[in-house]
């Protein structure tokens, strides 16, 4: 049903129901919001987005009310402007005024807000909330007087996560964003995650900045620093210099990498194939043997945490392969000392992820030997970007390289890890070969591919057939969980994502990505997949030699020390 | 305590008799006999004793103690029946007496001490005059000479009281006492006689409007609700009410519960609905402790529960304690709180009456508002019509506080002068003090001065001179009141209350009150940037006080200017003399205070000197002393360590 | 689990949100505050997150994370008390027990609360000291009827 509505004087088409901020935004009016957010109920707390009615006393929330048939609205008359600019000045009148300390200053919505209002002068003051930073979780630093109390990140934390590690406490102008008895995020159910740093208009949510000590690591001549990115860092990190969603650059990273000092550059996709090696071996001896079913992926740190606590019984059922980020950062301190003739102790270990939590895990007691971390910093997207920045590197003019040898090798299997499904997908195509020898008949599973919550998929090999299901986004966990809690689960293998899509929409990625973002993210991860000759793990020359020189074979007792780990229950006020 | 009558009246007795008799005019037995449930006539002297929380607070528990033991001590058969409140506050404890074959009589301020010598006079027919408040109009017992009839004091002279009815007059804990003055007749006759569609039409007729403020026609809100499909629907009644200086509501639970019970089940029955909630505040322990008795009755009473009476109606009323926020007085935040979580209100649309609690169908309505329904069905939608005036009908409960003689709570036709209510009922200001103004309607209403004064006590009447009605609190202030201190003292309780949420409200009453701290307080040292922030913050106050107005989220946001506007409207003078004089007339702001030594006065003694926390005082020793008026804070220490009064305020 | 605390919730349906308030009002009554572990069991018991409860629980004026003190001081500071001087009683409560509203002392003896209007606005300003209240106040009273309660207790 259309109904007709009067815009500024101007008639236009609406569709019934919808609200009158959807209806202004199909016809290009844009209209300020700090609350609203796609695919959520308004909650109508910031009241940006006023618009004047006809015959209606106080201003209107345009993100909650609907249209009617012939509403007058006027969207930008000097009453609702006053008012719009009136509610930046007040959330200015308490907020730190330190933009150029800030970690999102020129990318802030509050500074936009200001910016677009024109607000040039402090014209209301008053005292201002004072708290202290919470740095104490090691992947995310809060600062609730940067917090403008829009709420998003609550809402992504339940609503998309399902983790409710933080909610609104106190009230009035008292409020702040906490934890369960406002204890350190470090101590709440909190999965270091980072979606709620997506969401947050403000530098009240950032990551834990590792760049000082990456910096420290280069300048010291005694130190080897290796480096690796995850298979979707390539694929985003253009997006930072302006670029739209769905570029893979690696070569210019391996460039931009190597001009700043990096020693050896290396690809986590590498290890990747191993992990469907070590994980494919793993889901066939508990098929064959009867073991713990379904076998549950353990790539992504976040979810690892949400099992520990949420979900201790399941834990025997976790694979226990590390992520790829950790396996190829162990080979980097056992093994490849030894091919290059480093002394391991001297071996700086950096990570690039597209993720907060795998500075959790890279922190994780179980991931340090003798002393040895397998990672000794781990960087976001966002910070590779700021470092490229630092170092003065333009993108625009390097010359794409290569990685480095030997674990700049990958198969296309490894690259779309970065996808939610990617690694089921990696997972099906070795494991006709690890099973049976044989090669597999099916390379692309167009099912286990999108960013719906839950896909599935099946395989026959030989007289067994595998069963796979592929969740991302922990909100979409909880039945199979439950199922498999009550041991009622058809699947033999399940993939588990806490972000929705993967980590291509990971909490350490560009902020402000939208869905179409999103997808072009994975498209393009799958178009390298598309295009590369070696597409299958175990067709990885370098994973081969490495088995053969080091491993030994695949859940042998080398690899069971070097490249697999153990959980333990963990105690959290849920 | 229970109920002695001395007539074997019990409960079949008043189902079959009275609550089931249906007939206009009930037999001349039960007549007789429920004359007697309502103690106009009694066999044995009754002692009534007001225990309501004002009574409680101001002694009426000794009081209740000391007549127990009077009575035993002295082997006196006679009758002690605690009520809830008679409204007039300032009068507290209230006893009264009334002797068989006499007119009730009521004592003021009894206090435990006081008790055995008006019950010493009243036990040999001596009435201790001095100390009567008045005497009941009864006809068929003898009246007592030149007591004069309660009726007709000042206080009540204005009053009508439909909803007050029984205040004071029964035992409120007692279901007899209220079916017999005409209680859960008109329930049953509702449930037996109309369809959903006509008790809404009825309400609606009878032009009864919500008097939680807004003034929505109860009847049209409950149609809306009725006419949504839905397995379930919710009444809600909102008891949450806690405004500084508004007290009405709790009283009204404590001093007639069965009232509000029978408002409430009815309106449940008027929108279908077999779930009602009570949601009252937590603090109000008597009230809570009233109306649970109240329900346990009424379901011994078969009045609540499943198929009333073979009407086929179930009803169920749930009692939800309010754990405190003034927010929750809003219907979706209150939702929100019933729902198990915090009380933040939520955009409307979806309104609650299609999309409320749990999601259901849900009516929200005041204890006021539910409390006028019974008598609606007793006496007909006609002559509730009848009473206040053009714009708005029925009567209106109000509390007079602040600097007035008549202390109480009050019920008026919609539509009375405010003069009167000020001048009559409340005799005025006490000490021959000047009149300033009056605050209506607590942290969301305004003033009135003695130009405006005269203007009706109704929605639309006092909407036109900027104050809203809100609660039906109204508190008088004297020339020793500040207007600029009363505001601020309104901010902060707003900025404290404020959920939260939306940011006007949230920030924007914060830097209101900051406006008025500044104001109100002379730095120190006040250097040109304070100074710059005190005019900028001024001028900035209309324009903030017009956006909170325009763009909060909820009625409280929405309203919290109110009085900021409406002081700015009559009280410019007010505002300068703090702004630009610095100085406040009537020396409530004491930040502003300045002092001066009398040197007649002053022996140069220097005690005072070195207690200065400023070092404002400067002299020699056997000269008189000083003050620096630009180092003086006001903080008054100097005129209190004076051993000689020469220190005073300018 | 303490006896106390399964009792409580021996009253309410397993996970109905909306219990929530009235099970947190019962076991402030009876322990006269609510702890962490409280708050981790009512979560158990009714299936929220523990950052749900005490975001509500804060939210609240009558829930304390704190014991109230052996003498509960309830301070009325409705429209008449104020216009009756009451901002200056608490100023000189605060000052006496160097504590804010919603705090207990050190030694656990006095506790305060601020109310929003007790009701009894012809006795303003007043208090009211567990059971007893304190009315028609000036600053001056506050010393002596803080330390009677000392002096009391000694």
């Amino acid at each position: 049903m259309v109904v007709k509505i009067e815009v500024n004087n101007k008639v236009i088409k609406a569709r019934r129901g919808e609200t009158i901020m959807s209806a202004l935004e199909s016809v290009g009016i844009k209209i300020p919001s700090i609350c609203a957010m796609k695919d959520f109920t308004p909650t109508g707390a910031c009241r940006m987005c006023v618009v004047e009615i006809e015959g209606r006393q106080g201003l209107v929330p345009s993100c909650s009310q609907p249209v009617n048939e012939w509403m007058k609205i006027k969207t930008h008359s000097p009453r609702v402007i006053k008012a719009r600019k009136t509610i930046v000045e007040l959330l200015l009148s308490n907020h730190p005024d330190d933009c150029l300390y800030c970690e999102r200053n020129v990318n802030c919505e509050l500074q936009t807000l200001a910016e677009e209002l024109n607000v040039r002068e402090r014209r209301i003051m008053g005292k201002k909330n004072k708290y202290k930073l919470d740095h104490s979780s090691p992947s995310i630093v809060r600062d609730p007087s940067k917090c403008i109390l829009c709420g998003r990140c609550v809402r992504v934390c339940d609503e998309r996560l399902s983790v409710f590690a933080i909610d609104f406490v106190n009230r009035g102008n008292r409020t702040i964003i906490g934890t369960a008895c406002n204890k350190d995020l470090n101590f709440s159910s909190c999965i270091n995650c980072g979606q709620c740093i997506m969401v947050c208009p403000t530098g009240a949510l950032v990551e834990k900045d590792s760049i000082a000590e990456v910096e420290d690591a280069l300048h010291n001549k005694e130190k080897t620093v290796v480096i690796q990115y995850a298979p979707s860092v390539s694929v985003t990190l253009a997006e930072t210099f302006g670029v739209k969603p769905g570029r893979d650059i690696s070569g210019l990273i391996n460039a931009a990498l190597r001009k700043i000092g990096f020693d050896k550059i290396f690809d986590t996709s590498f290890a990747a194939d191993l992990v469907v090696m070590e994980m494919s071996h793993e889901l066939m001896t508990r098929k064959k043997q009867k073991g713990k079913l379904p076998l549950i992926s353990s790539c992504c740190p976040a979810w690892v945490k949400y099992a520990e606590q949420s979900y201790p019984e399941l834990l025997p059922a976790l694979s226990t392969c590390k992520s790829p980020q950790q396996m190829l950062g162990a080979i980097l301190k056992t093994w490849y000392p030894q091919v290059s003739g480093t002394d391991p102790g001297n071996i700086f270990s950096v990570a690039v992820a597209p993720c907060t939590a795998k500075k959790f895990e890279a922190q994780r007691e179980e991931m340090t030997k003798k002393g040895l971390s397998d990672i000794d910093a781990v960087i976001t997207t966002r910070e590779l970007a700021k470092l490229i920045k630092l170092y003065g590197i333009d993108m625009n003019q390097i010359e794409a390289e290569e990685a480095d040898e030997p674990y700049g090798t990958r198969s296309s299997s490894g690259k779309i890890f970065g996808s939610a499904g990617g690694m089921t997908e990696a997972v099906m195509r070795t494991l006709p070969y690890i099973a049976g020898g044989r090669e597999p008949d099916r390379i692309k599973y167009p099912e286990l591919r999108g960013i719906k919550g839950k896909k599935e998929a099946s395989l026959k090999t030989g007289k067994t057939t595998y069963r796979f299901a592929v969740i991302s986004g922990l909100e979409n966990a909880a039945p199979l969980l439950e199922a498999i809690r009550a041991g009622n689960c058809e699947y033999d293998f399940v993939e588990i994502m806490a972000c929705a899509g993967g980590c291509i929409n990971g909490g350490g990625q560009p902020v402000g990505a939208e869905e179409n973002a999103v997808r072009a993210r994975m498209k393009a991860l799958y178009g390298i997949d598309e295009s590369e000759i070696i597409r299958l793990a175990h067709k990885n020359p370098v994973i081969n030699e490495l088995y053969r020189d080091f491993l030994g074979e695949p859940l042998g007792e080398k690899s069971i020390s070097v490249l697999h780990t153990n959980y333990s229950e963990r105690k959290v006020m849920l | 305590m229970s109920v002695k009558t001395h007539v074997p009246i019990d409960k079949d007795f008043l189902i079959s008799n009275v609550l089931l008799n249906q007939s206009s005019e009930l037999p001349a037995e039960v007549q007789k006999a429920m004359k007697f449930v309502r103690r106009e006539k009694v066999k044995y002297p009754v002692v009534f004793i007001g225990t309501g929380s004002c009574g409680l607070i101001s002694g009426a528990g000794d009081t209740l103690d000391e007549a127990k033991k009077y009575l035993s001590d002295r082997n006196i058969r006679a009758e002690i029946v605690e009520t809830g409140c008679t409204g007039f506050c300032s009068m507290e404890p209230l006893v009264e007496v009334q002797l068989p074959g006499r007119a009730r009589v009521a004592f003021k301020h009894v206090t435990a001490e006081k008790l055995p010598f008006i019950l010493d006079g009243m036990f040999n027919s001596m009435l201790p005059g001095d100390h009567a408040l008045g005497q009941y109009k009864n006809p068929s017992s003898e009246k007592w000479k030149d007591i004069p009839f309660i009726e007709e004091l000042p206080f009540f002279s204005l009053q009508h009281r439909n909803l007050m009815k029984n205040w004071g007059r029964i035992n409120p804990a007692s279901i007899e006492e209220y079916i017999a003055s005409g209680g859960y007749r008109p329930y049953i006759k509702t449930i037996r006689n109309y369809t959903h569609e006509e008790v809404c039409d009825i309400v609606e007729k009878s032009g009864l409007q919500g008097r939680g403020g807004g003034g929505f026609l109860t009847g049209k809100k409950w149609k809306v609700a009725h006419a949504v499909i839905a397995d379930q629907r919710y009444l809600l009644c909102n008891a949450d009410e806690s405004d500084p200086g508004g007290f009405a509501n709790r009283a009204m639970i404590e001093s007639d519960p069965h009232r509000l019970l029978e408002g409430v089940i009815i309106a449940a029955y008027a929108i279908g609905t077999s779930k009602a909630y009570i949601y009252i505040r937590n603090d109000y322990k008597t009230a809570i402790r009233r109306l649970e008795e109240a329900i346990d009755q009424a379901r011994q009473y078969g009045l609540l529960g499943h198929n009333v009476y073979d009407s086929g109606f179930n009803i169920d009323v749930i009692l939800r304690k309010g754990p405190g926020a003034f927010v929750c007085g809003e219907e979706t935040a209150m939702i929100s709180s019933i729902e198990g979580k915090r009380g933040m209100p939520r955009p409307k649309p979806p309104y609650p009456a299609v999309y409320g609690l749990f999601g259901k169908p849900t009516v929200v309505n005041n204890v006021e508002t539910l409390s006028n329904i019974p008598a609606i069905f007793e006496n007909g939608p006609d002559w509730f019509n009848a009473i206040g005036n053009a714009s708005a009908r029925g009567t209106k409960i109000l509390v007079l506080s602040g600097k007035i003689v008549n202390h109480g709570i009050i019920e008026v036709p919609l539509g009375t002068k405010v003069k009167d209510l000020i001048f009559v009922t409340g005799q005025g200001v006490p000490e021959n003090k000047r009149f300033k103004a009056v605050q209506i309607g607590g942290p969301s209403g305004g003033f009135l001065t003695l130009e405006n004064i005269d203007v009706s006590y109704d929605f639309d009447s006092l909407s036109s001179e900027g104050v809203y009605m809100g609660s039906g609190g109204m508190v008088v202030l004297d020339q020793d009141s500040c207007i600029i201190d009363t505001v601020k003292y309104f901010m902060d309780f707003i900025q404290r209350e404020s959920c939260g949420k939306c940011i006007p409200c949230r920030e924007g009453t914060r830097r209101m009150l900051e406006v008025y701290e500044n104001i109100t307080k002379r730095p120190v040292d006040e250097n040109r940037h304070n100074t710059l922030e005190r005019f900028k913050g001024v001028m900035q106050l209309e324009n903030l006080a017009g956006v909170i107005k325009d763009t909060s989220l909820c009625g409280l946001g929405q309203k919290a200017p109110n009085p900021v506007l409406s002081s700015l409207r009559y009280f410019r003078g007010d505002y300068e003399e703090h702004i630009f004089d610095r100085k406040c007339d009537a020396g409530v702001c004491k930040e502003l205070r300045l002092f001066y030594i009398d040197v007649d006065k002053c022996t140069g003694c220097t005690v005072c000197a070195p207690k200065c926390p400023a070092s404002a005082i400067i002299g020699t020793k056997r000269h008189p002393f000083f003050i620096v008026e630009e180092k003086c804070t006001g903080c008054g220490i100097c005129y209190e360590v004076c051993k000689f009064n020469a220190i005073s305020v300018k | 689990m303490d006896k106390r605390t399964s009792a409580i919730l021996a009253k309410y349906p397993r996970g109905h949100r909306d219990c929530l308030i009235p099970i947190l009002q019962d076991i402030q009554e009876q322990y006269g505050f609510l702890s962490e572990t409280s708050v981790t069991e009512v979560g158990l018991y009714l299936n929220l997150p523990s950052s749900k409860i005490y975001g509500l629980a804060t939210f609240y004026n009558q829930f304390r994370f704190e014991a109230r003190g052996q003498f509960h001081v309830r301070f009325c500071h409705g429209t008449s008390c104020h216009v009756s001087g009451a901002f200056d009683i608490i100023r000189e409560l605060e000052k006496k027990l160097h504590i804010k509203p919603g705090q207990t002392t050190r030694d656990g003896m006095f506790s305060l609360e601020l109310v929003a209007c007790m009701g009894a606005c012809h006795l303003a300003p007043l208090i009211q000291v567990n059971e007893v209240y304190h009315t028609k106040l000036t600053s001056n009273d506050i010393k002596e009827i803080i330390d009677s309660y000392i002096q009391g207790e000694e």
